[in-house]
């Protein structure tokens, strides 16, 4: 499907999608509340069969963080890119999607390691490359420790 | 003395006897007198066989991966073994608090004296052999199986959970393999109706038994190397040694000269068998003779007989060398089933029919 | 070794690494153990991690990309022209046709290197000692040819925004043809030593199997997800840098297990030896750089560029806000989706079959942890 097929798609799935097509890929901003019913269905539904998850990351912009999914399908050869934002950044939630993706295992305690977000239902949340017990978020923008220095 | 042509070890060795009967004269003394003599030069014998068996094996080692090997110390690289062996003398030997410290010492001794032992019926040259015993090839046989004390008691003291796994599966290994090994060995003393060394290496004057006894003993000599191959414990067989996916097996707590004891009886093993192989298949110190062909065969026995059986030996070492740096290793339960399923089986159907060729006589 | 954890359902937990000599790079894995036969891994990541993603935060367009050769040291040029090309989107402009043809021949050069030493590596943790050294002879060949060019052998630094950092080497040509003869004779050499060896197929046929569904759910790419069926040759699917204009095959193998991707990878070498035999001597005259601004700004937004590196698909994310170091940049590393299969693969496996799953997977650590 190409973009414009896509964008009517997705909007029947869930109404109050927004989009931005400024980049190369169509990037579709959705709920956080809502991502988990929204990715199962693209994963399952036949016009989307969305079997590829291949970048999940998250960005800081200093007053939210944006999570960040780029996922492409084998079958259709078509891609888009979701985004969810998250506006509590003491406390930043959101669903697992290592139900649906296997590789969300990894990429999602790569996020949590380095930016904090809590991934609920994840089936082994720990950090990854840090050590077990490190304190503070090492790619948050605010991030400050005691062997950092101002140039 | 009688002018002699060529020196053959044998002379050399009846002159010893009568020059020492001349000066002590008690036989007791005379018997007492040569066996320190053997021993002496038994042990220093082996010392420089090793030197030289383990830079052989670095050598062909650079050879087959298009390198030099060592070229630095010593003419040609010919004294890096001694620089090795200096360097393990001078290495602290450790000894873990827990582990069994008679068993710990005394695992090592084993390896050697039982890799030393085996080599008394071993004929280097014509009438020259330590003991010719009537149960030669028995003798060696069950030596070289006590072997595997040594191994499991240096897993077991060693007090680390590894290394006992690790002398397990060298301990099932070795045994599995002595099975081929041993019907491979009968499969000869059927033909020759001998267990003397002796005996065995005389009756291959008219032809060694590979030649003459042609497609049964060929496969026992094919059976024959590759099972022993698994007996030393040396690669594409070993598993234990090299396979450091968890720890370095049942040497891993053994540093300094224990450690080179360990190294020491892997070479002395690998010269004992390359040494039967060259017996019992290849004629031993036998010069290569065709059937009734007197011209040839007077040729042939120029040759010392010393010079024969060394040569023998060292080529079945070679390819005993070869196999470790061409193949990858198997996997425990691989190398099982190897024996079990098919050496096995091939040995004893192939003693019947060697048994049947000895019988009604279609050897050559 | 000091404290033996026996769980309470019997099983044994044995640390493998992060010392190692099987491991390619410093990887801990902890793997629990029913007799030889394993029932779980875990494995520990960032023994080498070395914050290169928060470290591109604060250097310029030009210097970020020569920290990426540090990633996946194997394929450095092609990490390098990952971020180039980012940069050449974000900038809207494109390489020079000289630049891009050098920059496929380097790119399938270093993918030939990487292959070579996988090679020799997959054969020493077998236990095959020589194919080793063979596989280092050939490799040499090639790096000579990267030095002589670039001024260096592992990290080579040669690819920038625009173009290529200095033109080739009169010798060039000539040099790479030698190689490219050498090289062709050689790999006969080694399917003589390794493929056709009876043990060798013993340990690898039928090992680690990875089912296609789970490839792709895995997101393994590279010659890993290819020996499963899955089509994810970014040269093919995602054409760059003049690759739609190269005759090659995409390898593809249906088994899933070891040998599967040890074949896939034996013919990417042959396929990157054509590759480069077709363009040698067709290398556009011109510049080999396009002009750039001194201090490069890309524009506020978000650029995404996908190679194909010798492990699989590397994935290059800048966000921008204009400034003259990225806001964002995420690597979308190949080693690190390959590894999370790795539990699932290892499954019910000996130990000695983990080694082989480890080889043929071809994991370089410093590309997982970044």
């Amino acid at each position: 499907m190409n973009k414009e097929e896509l964008k009517i798609a997705i909007t029947e799935i869930l109404p109050e999608i927004t989009f931005d097509e400024t980049g190369e890929f169509l990037n579709v901003f959705v709920p956080a509340t809502s991502l988990l019913p929204f990715m199962n269905s693209i994963r399952s539904n036949n016009n989307f069969e969305m079997d590829y998850l291949f970048c999940l990351t998250c960005i800081d912009w200093k007053d939210h963080f944006m999570m960040v999914y780029h996922l492409h399908s084998k079958k259709h050869r078509h891609e888009f890119v979701v985004k969810a934002k998250l506006e509590n950044r003491e406390n930043p939630e959101i669903e697992s999607l290592s139900g649906i993706w296997k590789t969300a295992d990894f990429h999602e305690r790569e996020v949590f390691d380095l930016f904090g977000i809590n991934f609920l239902h994840h089936p082994d949340l720990r950090r990854i490359f840090m050590d077990d017990n490190w304190k503070g978020f090492p790619l948050r923008k605010d991030y400050m420790d005691e062997n950092m220095i101002e140039i | 003395m009688k002018t002699i042509f060529l020196i053959s070890l044998s002379s050399l060795a009846r002159h010893i006897h009568i020059w020492l009967e001349e000066l002590i004269g008690n036989p007791n003394g005379v018997y007492i007198t040569e066996m320190t003599i053997v021993g002496i030069s038994l042990i220093v014998f082996l010392v420089v066989l090793c030197f030289f068996l383990g830079y052989a094996e670095r050598k062909v080692a650079a050879f087959m991966q298009i390198r030099l090997g060592p070229n630095r110390v010593g003419p040609q690289g010919s004294l890096q073994i001694v620089a090795d062996t200096v360097k393990l003398l001078f290495k602290e030997g450790l000894t873990p608090t827990a582990a069994d410290k008679f068993l710990f010492h005394l695992a090592p001794l084993i390896m050697v004296i039982t890799a030393m032992l085996a080599l008394a019926p071993i004929a280097f040259a014509k009438d020259f052999q330590i003991f010719d015993m009537s149960i030669g090839v028995l003798y060696v046989a069950s030596v070289s199986s006590m072997a595997v004390i040594g191994i499991l008691m240096a897993g077991w003291s060693s007090y680390n959970k590894y290394s006992l796994l690790g002398a397990m599966r060298s301990g099932a290994q070795i045994v599995s393999y002595e099975l081929s090994v041993g019907l491979s060995l009968i499969s000869i003393v059927i033909l020759t109706g001998s267990l003397k060394m002796s005996d065995i290496v005389m009756s291959q004057s008219d032809g060694w038994w590979l030649f003459k006894g042609h497609i049964p003993i060929l496969i026992s000599f094919v059976i024959f190397i590759i099972a022993s191959t698994a007996e030393i414990n040396r690669a594409p067989f070993d598993l234990t040694e090299a396979e450091s996916e968890l720890t370095g097996g049942f040497h891993t707590e053994y540093s300094g000269m224990k450690f080179a004891m360990f190294l020491l009886s892997e070479y002395i093993n690998l010269f004992i068998v390359s040494a039967i192989a060259a017996t019992l298949f290849l004629g031993g110190w036998m010069p290569l003779h065709f059937g009734h062909w007197e011209g040839f065969n007077h040729i042939m026995d120029y040759i010392p007989s010393s010079i024969w059986f060394l040569g023998k030996t060292f080529l079945i070492i070679f390819i005993i060398m070869w196999f470790r740096w061409t193949f990858p290793r198997l996997r425990v339960d691989q190398l099982l089933n190897l024996e079990w399923k098919y050496l096995l089986p091939i040995s004893m159907v192939n003693i019947l029919v060697v048994t049947l060729m000895a019988i009604m006589g279609w050897h050559f | 070794m000091g404290q033996d954890v026996l769980t309470e359902d019997g099983l044994f937990m044995v640390n493998i690494g992060p010392q190692h000599p099987s491991t390619h790079g410093v990887l801990h894995l902890k793997v629990w153990l029913d007799g030889e036969t394993i029932v779980k891994i875990q494995p520990h990541l960032g023994y080498i991690h070395r914050s290169i993603e928060k470290m591109s935060e604060n250097l310029s367009y030009r210097n970020f990309i020569f920290a990426t050769s540090r990633m996946d040291y194997l394929s450095a040029h092609i990490n390098n022209e990952a971020c180039a090309l980012t940069v050449e989107k974000g900038l809207g402009i494109q390489a020079t046709p000289r630049a891009k043809v050098i920059r496929i021949i380097m790119a399938e050069l270093t993918r030939l290197a990487s292959h070579q030493l996988w090679w020799g590596c997959t054969g020493l943790d077998l236990g095959a000692v020589t194919p080793f050294f063979y596989a280092f002879r050939d490799r040499e060949a090639i790096n000579g040819i990267m030095e002589e060019t670039c001024g260096a052998r592992l990290t080579m630094n040669y690819m920038v925004p625009g173009g290529v950092m200095y033109d080739l080497h009169p010798n060039f040509q000539k040099h790479t043809k030698d190689v490219m003869a050498s090289i062709k004779k050689n790999l006969a050499d080694y399917d003589n030593l390794l493929t056709g060896n009876v043990i060798f197929e013993m340990r690898t046929k039928g090992v680690g199997v990875l089912s296609k569904e789970d490839a792709i759910s895995f997101g393994c790419t590279g010659p890993t997800a290819r020996a499963s069926g899955v089509s994810c040759d970014i040269r093919k699917l995602f054409p760059y840098s003049g690759y739609e204009n190269v005759q090659f095959d995409e390898i593809l193998a249906t088994g899933g297990d070891c040998y599967d991707r040890y074949m896939c990878r034996m013919a990417e070498m042959r396929q990157s030896v054509n590759i480069i035999e077709q363009l040698i001597d067709t290398i556009p005259e011109g510049d080999f750089q396009e002009k750039t601004k001194a201090v490069i700004k890309l524009p506020k937004g978000e650029f995404y560029q996908r190679v194909e590196t010798a492990r699989g698909e590397l994935g290059v994310y800048i966000v921008s806000d204009g400034a003259a170091s990225p806001y964002r940049v995420k690597y979308r590393s190949p080693g690190f989706s390959n590894l999370s299969a790795l539990s699932q693969m290892a499954q019910g496996v000996k130990i000695g079959d983990l080694v082989a799953i480890m080889a043929t997977i071809d994991l370089v650590i410093p590309d997982i942890d970044r």
